[in-house]
């Protein structure tokens, strides 16, 4: 039998015994009814499956689950409980940056890990850190401003 | 059930992979994609990931010493990166790609399509193979046998790249895709010259995914510095190219972009 893999997942510890190169995003969905994650391309496109891993941003998609032994997992369901979230979401709402809401997670998770490198990021910035999450309604250009404002508005957020 | 294996250090892994044979994981970006939905069913997999000899970046004398399991995010993060690694390392796909790939990934996969190959080859690095019974130095030329095919012997880990130091040398690297981000090159296209004192002392010229390895040439480069006309320059490469059709591009674009890319670098 496999050995259990064990994981900080959303700040609480867990242990599972599975397949060890299912992957990250099946275990996220099916094992935790994690179901913020989205599947989107399954090859690492589009984003709609980050998360963030020890602080970095990673298609969970592309990831298995044994590759996150001993690490920090934050899935957008985590995200949820902070501060940033909410100055993050609330942005993405005023500037229209929501649409069908697909990618969204990925996308916040996309800024978040962006401006936990970077608190005032340029638009070239933001469109580098997005260039790994497809949006497939809004354009970008109000992702790129709801980020921009977060920045601005957020300060203190993002140290 | 397959069962995942987390050995401790280089040594511990090189025991491992002599006595089980596991599937070698490191970023998985290319093992994820290649086995969607199939999973190894008895075959244990080691993942190297965390192994501390392996992450390494370190500058020894005239050569940078970069550990096989860095991933391009460490890579690009490190200040002993010279500009004409960074240059092509921060084409490769996104960031959240760049955060799990790793560079010993990249090579052991050996796309020809592959961002840290060209570079590679233009700067003569080395690659240092090791296994249970010792460690080799390898030529980047001679590990390249062609499309997914290299000298990698089995129980062999690859553990470390060395890139010899070139003060002052200025790149270019074009990449020829789809999309910008996240797409693998038709064709990529890599110069790196010497200009010291205002004249061209040396010049490095590197195609990639225009034949089942990279393409370059010293005999070419002799003659650029010897200032043959670049017409002449370019019959030479036109010979030494040989692409293909696939589903990514058609041979003859391939061969005229290579050419075009070529002839605009020449005479600039
Ligand atoms: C969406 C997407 C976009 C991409 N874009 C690019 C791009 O722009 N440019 C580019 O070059 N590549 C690109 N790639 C390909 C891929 O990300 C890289 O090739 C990556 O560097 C592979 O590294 P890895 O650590 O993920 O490898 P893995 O998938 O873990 O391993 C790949 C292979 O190498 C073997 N291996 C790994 N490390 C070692 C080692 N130290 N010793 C021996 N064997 C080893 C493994 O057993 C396996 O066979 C892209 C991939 C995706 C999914
Ligand atoms: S589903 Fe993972 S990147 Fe598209
Ligand atoms: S809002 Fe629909 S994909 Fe982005």
């Amino acid at each position: 039998m496999g050995e259990k893999i064990s994981f900080v997942l959303n700040g609480a510890n867990v242990s599972l015994e599975t397949e060890p190169m299912r992957r990250l995003l099946d275990v996220l969905r099916e094992d935790f009814g994690l179901t913020g994650s989205k599947e989107g391309c399954g090859e690492g496109e589009c984003g709609a499956c980050a998360v963030l891993v020890d602080g970095r941003l990673i298609n969970s998609c592309l990831m298995p689950v044994l590759a996150v032994q001993g690490k920090r997992v934050v899935t957008i369901e985590g995200f949820r409980e902070t501060a940033r979230f909410h100055a993050l979401s609330g942005s993405f709402d005023r500037a229209g940056a929501v649409q069908c809401g697909f990618c969204t997670p990925g996308m916040l998770l996309a800024a978040e890990a962006l401006l936990t490198d970077n608190p005032d990021p340029t638009e070239e910035d933001i469109r580098g850190a997005l260039s790994g999450n497809l949006c497939r309604c809004t354009g970008y250009t109000a992702i790129v401003e709801a980020i921009r404002n977060a920045a601005r508005e957020g300060e203190g957020l993002w140290p | 059930m397959a069962v995942a294996v987390y050995p401790r250090n280089l040594a511990e892994a090189l025991r491992i992979l002599e006595i089980q044979s596991p599937l070698v994981l490191a970023g998985g970006t290319d093992l994820m994609v290649k086995r969607a939905g199939t999973y190894p069913d008895e075959c244990p997999v080691m993942y190297i990931g965390n192994l501390p000899e392996l992450r390494q970046i370190s500058r020894q004398g005239e050569e940078l010493r970069v550990g096989a399991a860095c991933t391009f995010t460490e890579l690009l993060a490190s200040p002993l990166l010279p500009d004409y690694l960074r240059v092509p390392l921060a084409q490769i796909a996104s960031p959240a790609i760049r955060n799990a790939a790793t560079i010993g990934g990249n090579l052991c996969n050996a796309s020809p399509a592959a961002d840290a190959l060209p570079m590679l080859y233009a700067l003569d690095a080395h690659f240092i193979l090791v296994s249970a019974a010792g460690e080799c130095r390898m030529p980047v030329r001679d590990f390249f046998l062609g499309p997914g095919k290299t000298m990698l012997a089995a129980g062999q880990l690859l553990a470390e790249i060395r890139i010899p130091i070139r003060e002052g040398w200025r790149c270019i690297y074009r990449k020829v895709g789809m999309r910008r981000a996240n797409s693998l090159s038709k064709l990529s296209f890599y110069a790196l010259s010497d200009c010291a004192g205002g004249r061209l002392q040396d010049i490095r010229i590197a195609f990639g995914a225009v034949a089942p390895t990279v393409v370059r040439s010293r005999e070419a480069e002799m003659k650029i510095l010897s200032g043959l006309p670049v017409e002449e320059i370019i019959l030479m490469y036109n010979g030494l190219i040989k692409p293909i059709d696939d589903a990514r591009s058609s041979s003859r674009y391939r061969r005229e972009a290579c050419i075009r890319l070529l002839k605009q670098y020449l005479q600039s």
